[in-house]
């Protein structure tokens, strides 16, 4: 066991853990925040989705040991208000079904448009392959990324 | 033109008082009369302090809370009930509060979500709910104003009396409609007066879902509780020695329990958990059922389909004359894998079992199953266990069964703490209750005119059941016709998979359908509107569909694609019945550079009056993704009773650049609302099958598509407009 004070959504959180835990059981057992999701546990459907640094990055196959000084941002963080423009497309356009892996797609998007604010189609397409959405709403988080992209 | 509702008196509760009460219009799940009417105070309904599961309230405040009783799992149901309600009511949505009810056997009856089954069986219910609480708040104002209540006017939350110039919001009128009697009859909408109903109301938990609230089962955690993970044994296997110790040295581990062919590794959080389940040594004997493979199932479907006793599911007229006297006969078999559910939230459920007690909480499709198999379990009465069901992160029949929650009441009761089992995707693809793997074997007889005067059909499935559904088009419409089912008892567990059977069924038979149709030199679409007329003007037996919604499907999607029209789109064509609802498909398929492109799947579904058109488009686009990902990918083989194919790196899921653009109709057929859940998905196999078919000459008759021999040299492309 081991001390990480970690920089999360813009405050330090200390936790006691192994060095190998993933980020995503730090951030789910040990700090309750449950936004970001558990699904395939290596880094092939999205769903556990975070920033670091600004980087949309796999938090299930990030040991708490690699992140350091870093900030990290989860869903519960991506805005104060749950007003960030991806979040208002997402509402806009009424993306979810069971919405387990919005949460996901939703940080997958904000940082890609975060590094290209004005992509097109084909771009969105290769960004948003990363994550799985199991309930098939690929037109709508398709729509709803070119939305925010217009909106920002 | 408005229905009158009849209602018996005894459904009536005699109104009990007027303290600070809001007005509570419970929705009679039992029966299709009227509501029940009770009053409880404000505080309670908007505090939720208490279960009042199966009301409708409203406050004082002019607020609205309508407990939606179905677990959610991305059906829409927990906005699309709502939605009926206040319709009738004629509610201000914007006041309208959701609330996701408790298992209640009382207060509701078919508290599941299965069988794309809610809307059919709620839709007259929640309207009388809807309209027995406005005409109790009309009967409210018209006292109050001292007016006749025919004068009386509701709009948007608002009573109001035009003569007088008086209005006023629901919420100043319950406390005087709270005493009054409720009517023995209700006044139903005309259909044209809707207001909320039809149009597209937005999902009611978007903005928890999109700010990351704790929404789902895996999100519930409580002080004290412990984790536990399982290791499950191999299909036909038991447990004959374990060694734990490695797995209780890791650190953040508390226990090891085992129950039944189960290890569990219990402890603090979820991730030692994992490590600790890698480090139990457990040597497996055979339980005396039988440890499977993929080849013994390929060898068992061959005998099975020569030999293998059936039962006779529909017999009409005479097949050994009519394919004796056959001027041609066609014949095929179709064959489809197991497959995983695979819901983005894995299983998961909280127990809390204390004494003869049982607290539940997490994600289910049947909430009543898992409090009647934790009674039994313990021995204890149903009653003693309640069941909070979590919003579900995905479903798809996985959550029908209660394996997983009374794993979870196993470990609590041993370890005599709150417990939360979590799977991890290797346990969900591992851990069993798959789609049955099936073959089918198809027989057409064909006259010198190319009409099919025989038809017959087997099937064989690992543990199916019936794997057929023998009153389904084209029965009635073929005057000898043979439908038999053979069942083999697998130690493999199966459950219902998103539209059961059909899933697959559909796909082989408008496959099998377009090759008889080929075969008898008549365009698809034209071959399946023949045998449909023939149904329609002259039915051999009784056929267990509409036969003109069916038509109706077809034709308009003949008419929304351009069926035919352009030679140089090459397309297939498929319709199916099931769960009520009328689904027909057309994939186009353009070839460009030699290389094939699904550009286009055109989908015409009659579901009767759609509610939401926002949910039933999902559903519809959701299906077809979900149907073209399964058919294209999905495959779970077994060696040795175990799957081979254990994550999402080997068990593949459609991704987004592998939809096409889809294009979604519906008839207007007059009829109430049937569900949406899976209709959507069993014709999509099928329209893709048969487009290939068209544009390369390949037949397809095995899923997963990109693992037969006849698609290894096809690079099927895949464009959005």
């Amino acid at each position: 066991m081991a001390n990480y004070n970690l920089k999360i959504n813009g405050k330090t959180h200390q936790v006691d853990v192994e060095d190998d835990t993933p980020l995503l059981w730090v951030l789910r057992d040990h700090l309750g925040l449950v936004g970001t999701k558990y699904s395939c546990g290596i880094a092939q459907c999205g769903a556990c989705t975070v920033h670091i640094n600004g980087n949309a990055t796999f938090s299930c196959v990030t040991p708490v040991s690699s992140v350091g000084n870093a900030e990290v941002t989860t869903i519960e963080g991506l805005s104060e208000n749950g007003d960030h423009p991806v979040q208002k497309a997402w509402e806009e356009v009424d993306v979810a079904q069971c919405g387990y892996c919005q949460a996901g797609q939703i940080m997958q998007a904000a940082s890609f448009l975060e590094n290209n604010p004005n992509p097109s189609m084909e771009e969105i397409d290769n960004a948003m392959n990363r994550n799985i959405c199991r309930c098939g709403t690929y037109h709508k988080i398709r729509e709803a990324v070119a939305l925010a992209a217009k909106t920002k | 033109m408005a229905t009158l509702q009849k209602a018996s008196r005894r459904d009536f509760l005699k109104i009990a008082g007027t303290t600070a009460g809001g007005l509570v219009i419970g929705f009679n799940w039992f029966s299709c009369d009227s509501p029940k009417v009770e009053v409880i105070s404000t505080e309670e309904i908007l505090s939720s302090a208490k279960n009042f599961n199966s009301y409708l309230s409203i406050a004082p405040s002019g607020d609205v809370v309508i407990y939606s009783p179905n677990p959610e799992l991305g059906q829409n149901i927990k906005t699309s009930f709502p939605m009926v309600v206040a319709e009738e009511l004629d509610a201000d949505w914007s006041k309208v509060r959701v609330v996701q009810a408790n298992l209640d056997t009382e207060k509701y009856d078919r508290q599941l979500t299965g069988g794309s089954g809610a809307m059919p069986h709620s839709w007259e219910r929640l309207r009388k709910a809807g309209a027995t609480a406005k005409y109790l708040l009309v009967a409210a104002a018209a006292k109050t104003w001292n007016v006749p209540s025919e004068e009386i006017n509701v709009d948007n939350g608002i009573i109001s009396h035009k003569p007088s110039g008086k209005s006023g919001h629901f919420g100043e009128f319950v406390l005087e409609a709270s005493s009054m009697e409720a009517p023995e009859e209700v006044n139903l909408k005309d259909k044209k007066d809707f207001k909320i109903i039809g149009t597209p109301v937005k999902n009611v938990d978007s903005k928890e879902m999109y700010t990351g609230k704790p929404l789902y089962g895996l999100d519930f955690y409580r002080e004290g509780m412990l984790h536990a993970m399982i290791q499950r044994a191999p299909f036909g296997m038991k447990i004959k020695a374990l060694d734990d110790a490695g797995a209780r040295a890791v650190s953040g581990v508390t226990d090891v329990v085992t129950f039944g062919t189960s290890v569990a590794v219990v402890g603090t959080s979820t991730w030692p958990l994992m490590k600790a389940k890698k480090l139990l040594k457990i040597e497996y004997e055979p339980d005396g059922t039988t440890i499977e493979s993929s080849a013994d199932h390929d060898r068992i479907f061959s005998e099975l389909m020569a030999n293998g006793k059936s039962e006779v599911r529909r017999k009409d007229g005479n097949v050994d004359s009519a394919f004796k006297n056959a001027a041609k006969v066609v014949t095929a078999e179709y064959q489809c894998p197991f497959l995983a559910h695979s819901p983005m939230e894995p299983e998961n459920f909280f127990a809390h079992v204390q004494g003869d007690k049982v607290e539940l909480i997490g994600p289910t499709q049947t909430p009543d199953r898992a409090r009647q198999e934790t009674a039994r379990l313990l021995g204890i009465p149903p009653e003693n266990v309640t069941v909070e069901i979590t919003r579900l992160g995905g479903g798809f029949g996985r959550r029908l069964r209660a394996d997983y929650v009374v794993e979870a009441v196993e470990v609590s009761k041993a370890v005599n703490a709150p417990v939360k089992v979590t799977w991890s995707r290797e346990d969900e693809l591992t851990g069993g209750a798959y789609r049955p793997a099936v073959r089918y074997r198809f027989e057409a007889a064909l006259d010198e005119s190319g009409n099919m005067v025989g038809y017959k059909l087997r099937g064989v499935g690992m543990n199916a059941g019936n794997t057929t559904r023998e009153n389904n088009f084209p029965a009635a419409a073929v005057d000898n016709l043979l439908i038999e089912s053979v069942n083999y008892e697998s130690s493999i567990t199966t459950n219902a998979w998103r539209a059961p059977i059909t899933n697959f069924l559909a796909y082989a038979e408008q496959s099998f359908l377009d090759e008889v149709a080929l075969e008898a030199g008549k365009d698809p679409v034209q071959f399946r509107l023949e045998l449909l007329q023939r149904a329609k003007n002259n039915p051999v037996g009784q056929p267990g569909y509409d036969v003109d919604r069916m038509i109706g499907v077809v034709k308009m999607a003949a008419e929304k694609s351009n069926w035919g029209k352009n030679p140089n789109i090459k397309q297939g064509f498929s319709v199916y019945f099931s769960h009520r609802s009328y689904v027909a498909q057309v994939a186009d398929i353009v070839t460009e550079g030699g290389t094939p492109t699904l550009k286009k799947i055109t989908a015409v579904t009659d579901c009767g009056l759609v509610v939401n058109p926002t949910g039933a488009n999902h559903q519809v686009r959701g299906g077809i993704v979900d149907g073209m990902g399964h058919a294209m990918y999905g495959n779970l083989t077994f060696e040795n009773g175990l799957p081979k194919q254990k994550n999402f790196d080997t068990y593949r899921l459609i991704r987004l650049k592998e939809v096409p653009e889809i294009d979604v109709h519906y008839v207007d057929s007059g009829f109430d609302p049937t569900g949406l859940g899976e209709p959507a998905l069993p014709p999509t196999g099928g329209a893709i099958a048969n487009a290939i078919f068209s544009a390369t000459g390949r037949r397809l008759r095995s899923q997963p598509f990109i693992e037969q021999k006849e698609f290894s040299d096809i690079k099927l492309d895949i464009r959005r407009s």
